[in-house]
């Protein structure tokens, strides 16, 4: 199966040709079809990425399952997965029918919105499997037509203005970080990562207008790719698109852009920054980790007053993306797997949540916090399933949150106390904000008239939320099921960026 | 055997959690009830029979990342066994008290179901105990810690239609996170020093961690003193020192098996056990030591004179809880680490039994819990009454002055205040005539706490009779009585004689140089009969006020109203945290959102946009979605770009 990363890549569009060619009718009949065809063609897509799962071997850092052809004149199509990257691979795979399924009381134009996640799907699989330049940001930046899509014709009253916050931030990161990349191509005469990455960008100062720009080059580059991956993670101050996507998206289109699509911006600081700029992420390392506090107490503290409930998870993502950040450019072992198993852990919580928000919303068509209280009384399956994730969130150790932000924050205590104590402090305010929105939402008596018959989950509800569950307390009780397969890899790359020319030099200085 | 031990609540919890659908409500209560008391009886064997050896007993891989390397097991020796004995016995009878005290509880609606509920989250609690005090690594004890803290909110939330019980919850939830937050840092701490999170690792190198040092903030400070002092900020919050202490009273909105359970005799606890477990460190971190016994006394002191004047019968013996947790800190910080397991020990069966008769008495009243509404109740509540009195003997410290024959807090407590004393230190001696004073003030509370409920007249409303508690309820009672009465004289040479620190043996660690034990069976015999005397004085003076001249109290209150006040509203503490700590943090997050993200944040991004590209405005205000089309342009021009250069490269 030396094609197995293009058959899990490319399932999902094939099936959305399919749809979009031959399904045709608007009957319940004929939505149906869609549901399922889409719902098969994922978890068809999920079984083929565990084939990937079985064949990998951890202890290999090197990229496997590489697939090589050409394609256009002097370019490339080559895939591979690393330690690093087939664990994301495997995350979209996963929450692509449980995310299917929770949409499945969607009924406005239900084929083009099954049709835009299955693309939605193919991009992101490409982003984490990429191994040549232009095929990465042709994926990267494609991705995000589907997206736009669903916030803008399924998403709530001011979708334009989301969608439109949302391509300003992003326009301004593309273009730099293309500036970056054909840079990076002259200057290494490849497009190829896997050679990018043992390529040395030089480093020494440069002076630029009287400015004297410590790391020369790499710090230039670096920038440049910050400036595309700190938007998507999102990273302060350039959050604000992501509330109001969240917003303004439905909840399906919330579940992908909190789970999937934030991680790639910590998958780009991972495979391009950190390993390919070494000095100059050394150099910036407390410039983002700084961002990062901030994010996390900023976020954090604005969590706590909003009015909305997918607001407040919004923010909460932010606050959690910051411990991520502040794992990679740690830049050791702890640090790395940290941050990579934060970002996991946080596509299935995050996911969770926007869920449960969903399932109240689709009842009662709001997602006011005000307008809920004693939800327990009439809905006990969904306050348990809320508040295992709830917590989960808070970063209740046996759950998956839990280990992501202790191996980041034992990483960052290494590289500087300040870092790791105002880093810490987010763990007292995520209780704060999480358990608060609880107490509003699911406890108290139940009082509101309206909500005098809302009913519990039902079968298929609980059915999407059975698999996060158990992901989430699987990660948190067992968590070598993850750090087994990154630990290789991570322990390369944080060894690879030590040893890079120009480090040595830094690491000793100090 | 010891994996039984640990596991069997957490499959009661589970089995009682989400079984009691198939086999019924009662029959999953009585499974989850039975296997903690095969837990307890089996926690009791390991116990007498321990021969002092360590045992390790690896279950699973937990964390591995790199040198960060911990796995699930079990580590018994002495310390963990008398832990194991604590949890499980308490944890045991709460759960059979629990059949009746929850039996048709007025505040659920007919036909809601709430019990196997119940019994889950308290099987939950005994298992996350467990596994914090059979942990080898510091990351299963954090797993612990926090596992308990979770279940203590999930109990104190138990009435959820109750707003008071949800503010309880997470404050509590909220506070012990604050100490979470120092204890996190002292286990990265520990792990950036010693390059491990497992016990003995760190424990070896303990003597090296004080000759080094770290930078910690702006500071460089001594490794040993840092760890300490970050892992004794958890200890605090879990056991509700001095400043971390407010979520304590307010937890009391819980069930009352849950305060004996959680908030009396176990969990609090933890924060002593992780003192001792760690002696090993704090034993080569003497300011951290002197930190930890000025807390424990100042808390000690400070609890005592909030109890005086509380009128709700579970407050008086939540902030009897709070000073007696201090009097262990006292114990570990002067480093008789053997004398704080002590009155932990004993502490546990005389609190959990003060506890469950007041819930006896709650129970007997229908849920009336200010004491201004009992009195005389001896006659109609005979059980309760006898269990309370052995509780309250135990409490204030009865005994022959002078011998070892006493009640089992007259030796447990006189220990503590007798090595106190023996420290010869200045925080030592500071914390001597603290605790002497009170032990005054807990002998007078204790007593007024009886005298209010079982003697003088009957005050509440008419028509309230008081009914004796069932056998489920009374039969734990007896059971921590004659602990209560026997526990401090049996045990006495194990945990305060002369080779203390050999039955404990490894668990325990006291530095060359430290006789803390031995000097204090050599102190002046007025030390020793100070504590006796001080109870004495409290139970005079009680008996004054409240059986003898009923009418002192109130003159005294209305002559000294602030004073008063001032200890009625527990020294104003909650209200500067919400001035200091709440409100201000609302007004940030507010402001922050509104006016960073809003106005500057946003404003300076539609500055941008409004200026520089104004076209893009205005095509996006009018096109649907045309910022899509406008996305997808720029990028297939950005692809275009770097294909022609590719290609032209390439082609060259």
């Amino acid at each position: 199966m030396e094609n197995l990363l293009s058959i899990v890549v490319f399932t999902p569009l094939i099936a959305a040709l399919i749809m979009a060619a031959f399904l045709r009718g608007e009957d319940k009949a004929a939505e149906l079809n869609v549901k399922r065809l889409a719902f098969v063609a994922s978890m068809a897509t999920f079984a083929a990425s565990l084939f990937i799962l079985a064949g990998f071997d951890p202890d290999d850092t090197g990229f496997q399952f590489v697939e090589e052809h050409s394609w256009l004149p002097g370019l490339k199509y080559k895939m591979g997965v690393d330690g690093i990257s087939v664990l994301f691979v495997l995350l979209t795979t996963f929450l692509m029918p449980v995310t299917m399924l929770a949409c499945w009381n969607v009924t406005h134009r239900i084929k083009e919105f099954m049709i835009a996640f299955l693309v939605l799907e193919t991009f992101m699989v490409g982003v984490f499997c990429a191994l040549d330049l232009v095929l990465f940001y042709l994926f990267f930046e494609a991705g995000l037509i589907p997206m736009f899509l669903i916030i803008g014709i399924w998403g709530g009253k001011e979708r334009i203005y989301a969608s439109f916050k949302f391509f300003l931030y992003t326009l301004l990161g593309s273009i730099l970080m293309l500036v970056a990349m054909i840079y990076l191509w002259l200057d290494a005469g490849t497009t190829d990562i896997a050679e990018l990455l043992n390529h040395t960008v030089r480093h020494d100062d440069i002076a630029f207008w009287g400015w004297r720009i410590a790391g020369g080059v790499q710090t230039m580059l670096w920038l440049a790719f910050f400036a595309s991956f700190a938007v998507k993670l999102p990273m302060w101050p350039v959050h604000t698109w992501l509330p109001d996507a969240h917003v303004q998206a439905p909840t399906g289109g919330s579940v992908i852009l909190a789970a999937i699509l934030l991680k790639m911006g910590g998958y780009g600081f991972l495979r391009f920054s950190l390993p390919m700029f070494p000095v100059a992420s050394d150099i910036l390392a407390p410039f983002v980790m700084w961002l990062s506090v901030v994010a996390i107490i900023y976020t954090s503290l604005v969590a706590m007053m909003q009015e909305d409930m997918k607001k407040l998870i919004a923010y909460s993502s932010v606050a959690h993306m910051g411990f991520v950040t502040i794992g990679i450019f740690a830049a050791n072992r702890q640090g790395v797997d940290g941050a990579i198993f934060q970002m996991l852990s946080h596509g299935f919580i995050s996911g969770a949540l926007f869920l449960c928000v969903g399932v109240i919303y689709d009842r009662m068509k709001s997602r006011r916090i005000d307008d809920y209280g004693g939800l327990v009384v009439r809905m006990p399956a969904y306050a348990l399933v809320f508040m295992i994730f709830t917590l989960a969130n808070v970063g209740l150790p046996g759950t998956s949150g839990f280990v992501g932000e202790f191996l980041t924050l034992a990483g960052a205590f290494q590289k500087s106390t300040w870092i790791a104590f105002f880093a810490a402090t987010g763990v007292v305010l995520s209780a704060a904000y999480a358990l608060w929105l609880f107490r509003r939402v699911v406890f108290g008596d139940l009082v509101k008239e309206a909500l005098g018959a809302i009913g519990d989950m039902e079968r298929r509800e609980k059915w999407v939320f059975a698999p996060l569950v158990a992901m989430v307390i699987a990660l948190g009780v067992y968590p070598s099921l993850v750090t087994d397969i990154i630990g290789p890899s991570v322990q390369q790359l944080v060894e690879h960026v030590a040893e890079s020319p120009g480090m040595t030099a830094r690491l000793s200085g100090k | 055997m010891e994996k039984f031990i640990l596991l069997a609540p957490l499959a009661g919890a589970v089995f009682c959690g989400f079984g009691y659908r198939l086999v019924g409500e009662r029959a999953a209560l009585i499974v989850a009830t039975a296997l903690v008391f095969l837990s307890a009886a089996l926690s009791w064997a390991i116990f007498l029979t321990f021969d002092g050896e360590a045992q390790r007993f690896p279950i699973l891989r937990f964390i591995d990342s790199g040198s960060l390397a911990a796995g699930w097991s079990i580590l018994l020796d002495r310390l963990t066994a008398v832990m194991l004995v604590v949890v499980t016995t308490v944890s045991a009878l709460v759960h059979l008290y629990s059949f009746g005290y929850m039996h048709a509880d007025p505040r659920w609606r007919e036909g809601e179901i709430y019990k196997p509920r119940f019994f889950a989250y308290l099987s939950f609690f005994t298992f996350a105990m467990l596994a914090l005090v059979t942990a080898d690594n510091l990351v299963q004890l954090f797993f612990g810690w926090e596992g308990v803290g979770v279940a203590s909110y999930l109990l104190i939330g138990f009435y959820y239609r109750k707003p008071e019980a949800n503010s309880a919850a997470i404050k509590a939830f909220i506070v012990n996170r604050i100490g979470d937050f120092g204890l996190a840092l002292g286990v990265f701490a520990l792990f950036f020093l010693t390059d491990s999170i497992q016990y003995d690792v760190i424990f070896a190198s303990a003597r090296e961690l004080a000759d080094t040092r770290i930078g910690f903030l702006w500071a460089e400070v001594n490794a040993a003193e840092l760890t300490a002092v970050l892992l004794f900020v958890g200890a605090m919050g879990k056991s509700a020192q001095l400043f971390l202490h407010t979520w304590l009273p307010d937890a009391m909105e819980g069930p009352t098996p849950v305060s004996a359970l959680i908030h009396a005799a176990t969990m609090v606890t933890a924060g002593v056990f992780l003192v001792c477990r760690m002696s090993p460190l704090f034993e080569y971190a003497p300011f951290a030591l002197s930190a930890v016994a000025a807390v424990g006394a100042a808390t000690a002191f400070f609890a005592a004179t909030v109890g005086l004047v509380q009128n709700d019968i579970k407050r008086v013996v939540a902030y009897s809880t709070c000073s007696q947790l201090g009097y262990m800190f006292v114990a570990a910080g002067v480093g008789a680490y053997p004398v704080a397991m002590f009155h932990l020990f004993t502490h546990a069966f005389f609190k959990a039994l003060l506890f469950l008769g007041a819930g006896s008495v709650i129970h007997a009243m229908h849920h009336e819990q200010d004491m201004r509404h009992y009195g005389g109740l001896r006659r109609s509540i005979p059980w309760t009454f006898w269990g309370m009195m052995i509780g309250t003997l135990a409490i204030t410290g009865v005994g022959v002055p002078l011998t070892h024959f006493g009640f089992a807090g007259f030796l447990s407590k006189d220990a503590i205040i007798e090595s106190s004393f023996a420290a010869g230190t200045g925080v030592g001696e500071f914390a001597f005539w603290l605790l002497v004073a009170s032990a005054l003030m807990t002998s007078f509370y204790s007593w007024r706490l009886m005298f209010l409920t079982f003697f003088g007249e009957y005050r509440g409303r008419e028509g309230v009779a008081a009914h004796e508690s069932p056998w489920t309820m009374l039969a734990p009672l007896a059971v921590l009585a004659v602990g209560s009465v026997f526990a401090g004289m049996v045990w006495y040479e194990e945990f305060f004689g002369y080779r203390a620190l050999e039955y404990f043996g490894a668990s325990l660690h006291a530095a060359p140089g430290n006789e803390v034990i031995g000097d204090a069976h050599h102190v002046a015999s007025w030390v020793k009969a100070s504590p006796f005397a001080a109870m004495a004085a409290g139970f005079a003076l009680a008996w004054l006020f409240y059986i003898r001249s009923p009418a002192i109290p109130g003159k005294l209150a209305a002559t000294h109203r602030p004073l008063y006040l001032f200890l009625y509203n527990k020294w104003y503490f909650d209200e500067a945290y919400e001035i200091v700590f709440v409100r201000p943090a609302k007004c940030l997050g507010r402001l922050l959102w509104k006016k960073g993200d809003g106005a500057i944040i946003d404003g300076a991004l539609n500055g941008i946009a409004m200026g520089a590209v104004p076209f893009l405005t205005r095509l996006a205000g009018r096109a649907q979605s045309g910022t899509v089309y406008q996305y997808a342009f720029v990028m297939v021009l950005g692809l275009a770009l770097i294909l022609a250069a590719i290609s032209v490269a390439g082609g060259g």
